[in-house]
């Protein structure tokens, strides 16, 4: 036994997260995951730059709940869902149709040293994707408005932290879809299956009892949205029912409980892998 | 080190892909040096490779690989290296950066990396192309650059599936030797191959395999004699075949002897060729005039025919 082996694991995990990243950003096949990820802030940006080409603006109070529900109802429910589960599932099940997966698995890794390195890479891919779209999107809220009124929203009024909780809760979605998404590529060989069942589940959250809405990632997330939309924007409340938002405190170790949930489910089944690329 | 230490050892291993046989009760025990796996396709070849190097796991047995099992990759592939029958390769990557980036797993700084990256693409011969994209190699180089990167970290274990495949006479020849070499080295090399004539010359022993049994292994003299239905055949070069063949049917252990299709010689068969030698030379004392004597039949191809037979799969 390596007596260091944090050591090695770690320059193992920065060798895998070397050859993925690059991998996962550049890839053609996930060109759609952009086109989900940027197509808010392209229609915000579409929208300020009207506004400012006819000089006028915008009230930034609507504005900002407008942008709140297009984040909980699009954002984190379809878009890097969707995005999770085109990069996630298809860490392992991506390289098994590709026939390259072996390559890892006839490397000196543990197998679980390899699942962490795919799933960081898939983390930090995804959150690169999905946090510069939040990024782009808020951008695009505080272009047009007067200066003095975007200084005043962020620094006076709780817009900073608003912005931050933002790129926070993508940030989280991603880790948390990320790790169920992780596991699915291991019991499923169609995407579309647990997407759906997945989906369902996450829309009937609303509906479960208590304990079963714990086992969700958009219980916790919609907790950590900074701006509740149900009470508020009418066009939404048809989809939600009123419930008391978890605190942060609470909505972040829970969401990190269901992601190590996962992979550990995901490392069980990465440890009783084998390599069978005949029937894929 | 002890016994098992420095062999591949398969203990009662089974393996089923659901209802379908994979290979079953394998018991084997695999020394150092050349060791090539015969047999049709669907005999079983790749899923011992697979098996041995963890990619698949027994149904039953126990296999140990220089006295490590399969299932601790972390320990197995600092001296196993695998050069898989899958022609494939990640995506948008150079020869060079496919050997390096693979190589930064064993946890060694980039440098060193390099230098062993570097090393593996100068005994496959690569160098010039190493830094182009695989997707553009031919089949010969892109078979070059996976030995390449099999080989990398100088493992002491190096299990090859069909590694001749798509090669040119010469790198072929270039590639046997440097088999050969690795093998004399003290490694071991598990090589399958449809080319039985290439099996023939570079291997120390075979494992002859059918419908995923073992038929017969170990060096492929002391497996010809074993195949007791089938009398050894021996080519006999002589001036005057007719004449030693009127003498050799007075010998008892002869079943069969013909004139040879040249007419340079005599093809004998015999159920004991040691004391058919001994009683040749008691001919030759006699004066009976001989150019060469050599066993027309103890090889791999020979063996396979009489053990799997001439349509054992397409091989």
């Amino acid at each position: 036994m390596n007596p260091r082996p944090w050591a090695l694991w770690r320059a193992q995990v920065a060798a895998i997260l070397r050859l993925e990243i690059r991998k996962t950003l550049l890839a053609r096949r996930g060109l759609w995951i952009y086109l989900l990820a940027f197509a808010p802030a392209v229609l915000l940006w579409i929208h300020a730059g009207l506004n400012l080409r006819d000089g006028r603006t915008c009230d930034l109070g609507r504005d900002s709940l407008i942008f709140a529900g297009m984040f909980q109802f699009f954002y984190l429910r379809l878009a890097i869902f969707f995005g999770c589960v085109g990069v996630f599932m298809n860490l392992f099940r991506g390289e098994m149709l590709q026939k390259s997966l072996h390559y890892y698995l006839l490397a000196p890794v543990r197998r679980e040293v390899l699942l962490v390195g795919k799933y960081l890479s898939g983390v930090i891919a995804t959150s690169v994707i999905f946090c510069s779209g939040t990024a782009l999107a808020l951008a695009a809220l505080f272009v047009h408005v007067p200066r003095a009124v975007t200084e005043q929203y962020l620094f006076q009024a709780g817009g900073l932290s608003h912005v931050l909780a933002y790129l926070g809760t993508a940030l989280l979605a991603c880790v948390g879809y990320g790790g169920v998404f992780l596991v699915m590529g291991f019991l499923f060989r169609n995407p579309i299956i647990p997407a759906a069942l997945v989906l369902v589940w996450e829309s009937m959250n609303p509906f479960l009892p208590s304990l079963l809405k714990k086992i969700s990632v958009i219980f916790y997330l919609q907790s950590l949205c900074p701006v509740p939309v149900s009470a508020r924007v009418g066009d939404f409340s048809f989809l939600t029912i009123l419930t008391t938002p978890t605190p942060a405190y609470l909505a972040v170790p829970g969401l990190l409980l269901v992601t190590l949930a996962g992979l550990l489910l995901a490392a069980r089944n990465v440890r009783r892998l084998e390599l069978n690329y005949g029937t894929e | 080190m002890s016994g098992h230490e420095r062999e591949i050892v398969f203990e009662n291993v089974s393996k089923f892909y659901g209802e379908v046989l994979g290979v079953n009760r394998v018991n084997l025990t695999i020394p150092p040096g050349i060791t090539s796996l015969v047999g049709p396709n669907g005999s079983g070849k790749t899923t011992l490779m697979n098996l041995m190097t963890g990619l698949l796991q027994p149904s039953q047995g126990r296999i140990s690989v220089l006295g490590v099992a399969p299932d601790e990759p972390e320990r197995l592939f600092r001296f196993v290296g695998y050069c898989t029958q899958y022609d494939s390769f990640p995506r948008g990557t150079t020869g060079y950066e496919f050997v390096h980036s693979y190589l930064l797993l064993h946890g060694k700084t980039a440098k060193e990396c390099a230098e062993m990256a570097w090393h593996a693409i100068e005994r496959v011969r690569l160098t010039e192309a190493a830094h182009r994209k695989i997707a553009g190699y031919s089949k010969g180089m892109r078979q070059r650059i996976k030995l390449a990167q099999a080989i990398s970290h100088c493992p002491l274990v190096l299990v090859l599936d069909e590694p001749l495949n798509g090669l040119d006479p010469l790198v072929r020849a270039e590639t046997i030797a440097l088999f050969r070499g690795l093998a004399e080295e003290g490694q071991h090399v598990i090589i399958s191959s449809h080319i039985l004539h290439e099996v023939d010359a570079i291997s120390d022993q075979v494992i002859l395999l059918s419908n995923g049994y073992v038929v017969a292994e170990g060096q492929i003299h002391g497996v010809r004699t074993e195949v007791e239905e089938h009398p050894m055949q021996i080519l006999i070069r002589c001036p005057k075949p007719a004449l030693l063949a009127s003498r050799i049917f007075e010998l008892d252990t002869v079943v069969e002897a013909r004139v040879h299709n040249d007419g340079g010689g005599l093809l004998v068969r015999t159920r004991d060729p040691e004391r058919f030698y001994l009683l040749l030379n008691r001919l030759v004392v006699d004066g009976v005039d001989l150019e060469s004597v050599a066993p027309a039949d103890d090889d791999v191809h020979s063996v396979y025919e009489y053990l799997i037979g001439p349509d054992g799969g397409s091989i």
